[in-house]
């Protein structure tokens, strides 16, 4: 009962903030000085055709490296704590699960990890990116286990991959340091005809190296979980 | 229309969350916190931020939503919180 009384106070508290500040918002019919400065110059600065994407990869790069980094920390301690037992098969027996799964995610699955590599590959030209086109693949990996809960096979591959995109995607930013104006420029390659999927520079190609990586790290914690001990 | 719209679908989140925190069982608990995430990623389409939807849609109500599921399919038996 106090417990609840506390939280419906933290909450009516966290209200009252939330109204004060909804109460001193005024809507302005122009953008800031910085979001100004993206809308007008990024597309022709980066090539980009997604102002978003081009802050997210180039302008504030650094920020998105840390985030990927997060989620690299956050899958190594899950991985660290729930230890596996690789040697020992899983008690449910392949073929235990309905038919009906299993032939749907034969059909499925290449589709959803094609989606997600479609939504990376496009994120300078269309909404999405590295961030959502590997979470997309990572729920492509959840219906292969629901359909196969013993599959073991991947799990190589989804390591190699992880740290060959982290390792790439920190040294095209380093690159950027001595063949352009600085860390994480995507003025290293050819900027190319605007709104083409070859253009925007490094930009889809760091992009699809997040996506593969954060596919890889949702996809490590999957498995985690999967092999987790009882 | 718009304002309607959007009254309409935050009433419905309201009544997702409240959902999520006050039944009993773990896995209407789970799905009614996936619809909150699902209703949040169309308000931002609304609210013309089509990138961070797209990342609510992933992230907050597709994957956490299978992920917390899995789990609960794992433990076995005591699934009333």
């Amino acid at each position: 009962m106090v417990k609840k009384a506390f939280a419906f106070t933290l909450i009516l508290g966290m209200g009252l903030l939330f109204y004060q500040l909804y109460r001193q918002r005024s809507t302005s019919t122009d953008l800031n000085k910085t979001a100004r400065y993206y809308v007008e110059n990024g597309p022709k600065e980066t090539g980009s055709a997604n102002v978003v994407t081009s802050v997210v990869v180039t302008y504030r790069g650094l920020d998105t490296l840390g985030e990927v980094t997060i989620l690299f920390v956050a899958a190594s301690i899950i991985g660290f704590f729930l230890k596996n037992q690789r040697n020992r098969k899983l008690e449910g027996a392949p073929g235990e699960t309905s038919e009906l799964l299993h032939t749907g995610s034969v059909f499925l699955v290449p589709l959803i990890f094609l989606l997600g590599v479609y939504v990376f590959v496009n994120g300078h030209l269309s909404p999405g990116g590295g961030f959502q086109g590997g979470a997309i693949i990572a729920s492509g990996t959840v219906l292969l286990f629901l359909a196969d809960p013993s599959i073991g096979a991947g799990r190589g591959v989804i390591h190699v991959l992880e740290s060959f995109s982290g390792m790439l995607y920190v040294g095209l930013a380093v690159a950027g340091l001595f063949l352009a104006g600085g860390f994480l420029d995507n003025r290293i390659m050819p900027l190319g005809h605007f709104g083409t999927l070859l253009s925007a520079g490094a930009i889809p190609v760091i992009y699809s190296l997040i996506g593969l990586k954060v596919g890889a790290e949702l996809s490590s914690i999957l498995y985690a979980l999967k092999d987790a001990k009882e | 229309m718009l304002l309607a719209l959007l009254a309409i679908l935050i009433v419905v989140m309201l009544a997702a969350a409240v959902l999520a925190l006050e039944h009993g069982k773990l896995l209407i608990g789970v799905i009614a916190a996936g619809l909150v995430s699902l209703i949040a990623s169309v308000i931002y389409v609304i609210l013309a931020a089509p990138d961070v939807a797209m990342t609510e849609a992933a992230i907050g109500s597709g994957l956490s939503t299978i992920m917390f599921l899995y789990v609960i399919s794992r433990l076995k038996g005591d699934t009333h919180g």
